[in-house]
């Protein structure tokens, strides 16, 4: 029996007077990898939760093998061996791999005979191509082996359709190339149908048969990806060539080093180590970047750097110690963008021109003493807001109303609109359009051009190819591999980012 | 019958003993029940009205039908009914489990001390309990060696609760549901159904743990009954870090810390009553202040449980 074919007519899916999905059609054939292209926004997860039965579609119809089937709720999905690998895990996170595929199937309340269970398992591992340790909690996995465990679950279940959201975005590039050439080879067994959701050109050129490329919900087009160029597929997506902002890298680095960690150790949350004696050093005028993949300690730098964490070692600015205090980080000119910013760099209930005034509150002219003086803050919120063009909502509006994107913006006028000499930047362009993107990294260029000292974190290593005069690489706390721009070999990159040279 | 022999210090820890299979008893059947509504993700600070409510209509059960047992059952479904009332109300949008809590702590403390009016004069028929103590001559051993019914239900039930969270499907689901209830979600159950019933079950056993006060120890019914066993049960099982077992061993260690007193008293120590008296609160804050790290959060929590998140 070949694997299941999958056709959507027509679908259209509507929340209140957003159309999500406007009559949306396209095949899946059976036994291929098809890749699902679009923006943030464009659609893509509003689809395979159609499909999936997490929403009921307004219009529209869905034909497994060629027979019309509806869909109600992921239940039924899941009886007809459709399965989704979602971006957020689905695994319980203090049950060992073994507990959770064992609650996978179907509600059960009785003695479970863990011999037997065992023992099925093994035999069904024994059929994939690859494995996962089944004793240790979810919790104590790697990213990686956390994702091939959702896909185990998947096949155990019995999926034979198997949908992937962003399968690959927390994994390193070995990692993700082993994953896809997995699956791709199951497919090529005929055991499997793939729908990858994915933003990467890269992915899609590599292991998917076709793509489709949805735009703000409507089909924008599809193909062989044989036939289509990379160009072509970013045209598709974005309905004319992407922007290719003048990369202009004016300068060099020079002088002593603005920021400089020395043996910086630090303990996470549950008390186990998160850095391990990282030294770095960054000059002004270049920028420094942290590749790595997420859980390595780059969470725990940021903080110790915003002055969240308590580290051992030093730290210096502009040569003297620092300590985070309110008072160093103006005299120093030192500013944060911390990721995912409403949660980390604002209070989502306040105004956008009371988020704007975090770091001008408490000086003149918005404050006198100890009044605070409403028309300052808010002549201040205005005028950042047309320089820094956040649109969405007025000054007075919560934050939180805003979109991501102008919610970056918003949190960039407020760190970068007076001098700055030491920018820290952690995953910036997260979750944002190709238009946001590209003018943060824009403003993220022009900062090192006037000479300030950027230290860049992010997961993407695209990004820092992009960006950085420097990369270096962090895995399990420490600083492992160091590589220049020039000299920069994505491979060599992932393989220290997954922790072997 | 010999005439009692003074044991002298030896009293102490044979009182202790004793005292700590009496005391710990209450606490015993409250942590076994909020263990698992924690597992499922709900805290439930209601507890103690519980308690003294369940404490109440045993009580008066077991005055109206003449069984102390009768009394426990009453006692139990009145505990499961307050907790599906927790579990009902924390299961609307947006309800703050720990407010509901405290609201419901304060309506069952106010409600049986309202009803049980009728029944502080009137006696009620006790609890058996089990003379362990008859091998010896020593009326103290006797008494010390006296242990109730609930206790020995309690020490069966700690062993059976946590293989039935490791190795069964219903364990397994309120696992899943108070550690991810996205996940629990996403695999098809139920998350406030599971933890409704959870909140049902940790009510029946709040119940039974107030029956034991006012049908054995002290056994009548009076409105200074409880000192504060459900709540400061609710910080047992963060000490035990959700494990029934663990439960037990701290139960015994708290019911000791509550006997310390009346020990003490029994050999004539009368100084420092009131500071004895206190051991139990004392030990409480002792725990939480050496369990709870100000750079680490609780390992083992569930991670659904509102003050961990």
């Amino acid at each position: 029996m070949t694997a299941p074919s999958l056709e959507v007519i027509g679908m259209t899916k509507r929340f209140g007077a957003l159309t999500a999905l406007d009559n949306v059609s396209l095949k899946v054939a059976g036994g291929s990898v098809h890749a699902l292209l679009g923006e943030n926004g464009a659609g893509k997860s509003t689809l395979v939760k159609c499909i999936m039965g997490f929403y009921r579609a307004d219009a529209g119809d869905l034909l497994l093998d060629e027979r019309e089937v509806a869909i109600r709720n992921p239940r039924e999905a899941q009886a007809l061996s459709i399965g989704m690998v979602y971006q957020h895990f689905t695994l319980v996170p203090s049950m060992t791999v073994l507990e959770n595929l064992t609650m996978g199937k179907g509600l059960r309340v009785g003695r479970i005979d863990w011999r037997a269970e065992r023992t099925a398992l093994g035999d069904f591992l024994a059929t994939m191509p690859f494995r996962v340790p089944l004793d240790r909690p979810v919790a104590s996995l790697a990213a990686g082996e956390k994702q091939k465990a959702e896909i185990l679950k998947q096949l155990w279940l019995g999926t034979r359709f198997l949908i992937l959201d962003e399968p690959t975005s927390v994994l390193t590039p070995n990692e993700a190339d082993e994953m896809l050439s997995l699956l791709r080879g199951m497919v090529a067994e005929g055991r499997l149908t793939v729908l990858i959701i994915t933003h990467k050109f890269r992915e899609v050129q590599a292991f998917a048969d076709e793509v489709s490329v949805l735009r703000r919900g409507r089909l924008a087009g599809g193909g062989r990806t044989a036939d289509l160029g990379v160009d072509a597929m970013a045209r598709l997506m974005v309905g004319e060539a992407p922007p290719r902002e003048a990369t202009l890298r004016e300068g060099t680095a020079s002088g002593a080093p603005l920021l400089a960690l020395d043996a910086v150790s630090a303990r996470d949350d549950s008390g186990m180590p998160a850095l391990r004696g990282v030294s770095l050093a960054v000059r002004g005028g270049e920028i420094v970047g942290i590749a790595g993949v997420s859980g390595n300690g780059q969470a725990a730098l940021v903080e110790v750097l915003a002055g969240q964490r308590r580290h051992t070692g030093t730290v210096q600015v502009q040569g003297e110690p620092y300590r985070a205090t309110r008072a160093e980080m103006l005299r120093r000119k030192l500013a944060l963008l911390p990721e995912e910013p409403l949660r980390n760099a604002c209070v989502a209930r306040m105004t956008v021109a009371e988020n704007i005034a975090f770091r001008s509150f408490d000086r003149p002219p918005i404050c006198n003493g100890v009044r605070l003086r409403h028309g300052a803050l808010r002549a201040q919120a205005r005028d950042l807001m047309l320089r820094y063009q956040v649109r969405g909502a007025g000054p007075e509006a919560p934050i939180a109303a805003l979109s991501g994107g102008n919610v970056q913006r918003a949190v960039l006028a407020r760190e970068l609109s007076s001098p700055v000499d030491v920018l820290v930047v952690a995953n910036p362009v997260f979750g944002l359009d190709f238009a946001a993107v590209a003018e943060i990294h824009a403003q993220l260029l022009a900062a090192r051009n006037r000479g300030t000292a950027v230290l860049l974190v992010s997961e993407d290593l695209d990004e820092l190819l992009e960006l950085a005069d420097r990369i270096l690489v962090m895995s399990a706390g420490e600083v492992v591999h160091e590589t220049g721009r020039e000299t920069a070999d994505r491979m060599v990159i992932g393989r220290y980012m997954a922790g072997h040279a | 019958m010999a005439p009692p022999i003074a044991l002298g210090w030896w009293g102490v820890p044979l009182a202790i003993f004793a005292g700590a299979i009496r005391v710990s008893t209450p606490f015993l059947f409250v942590s076994l029940g909020e263990v698992v509504t924690e597992k499922a993700g709900r805290i439930n600070l209601g507890l103690e009205g519980t308690l003294v409510m369940g404490a109440m209509s045993g009580y008066a059960t077991s005055y109206l039908t003449g069984s102390p047992w009768l009394g426990v059952l009453a006692a139990g479904l009145v505990g499961a009914m307050l907790g599906l009332l927790h579990g009902g109300l924390c299961g609307l949008p947006r309800v703050n489990d720990i407010a509901v809590g405290i609201a419901l702590m304060l309506f069952g403390t106010g409600l049986a001390f309202y009803l049980g009016k009728p029944f502080v004069a009137p006696k009620a028929p006790n609890l058996p309990s089990l003379p362990l103590g008859a091998w010896s001559d020593l009326p103290q051993v006797h008494a010390a060696l006296s242990v109730n019914a609930l206790f020995f239900i309690g020490i069966l039930a700690a062993p059976l609760l946590r293989w039935m969270l490791a190795n069964t499907g219903l364990g397994l689901m309120i696992r899943m549901v108070g550690d991810s209830a996205d996940a629990a979600r996403a695999m098809g159950y139920h998350v406030n159904r599971v933890r409704l019933w959870a909140t049902a079950y940790g009510g029946f056993m709040a119940g039974v743990g107030g029956s034991f006060l006012s049908l054995y120890y002290p056994g009548s019914w009076n409105e200074g009954l409880s000192s504060g066993q459900g709540i400061t049960a609710v910080a047992l099982v963060i000490f035990a870090r959700w494990d029934p077992m663990t439960c037990l061993w701290a139960s015994l260690l708290f019911g000791g810390a509550g006997a310390l007193g009346p020990a003490l008293q029994s050999v004539g120590v009368t100084q420092g009553y009131y500071l004895f008296n206190a051991a139990p609160y004392i030990l409480t804050l002792l725990i939480m202040i050496i369990s709870c790290a100000p750079d680490r959060t609780l390992v083992g929590a569930p991670g659904e449980l509102s003050i961990t998140r």
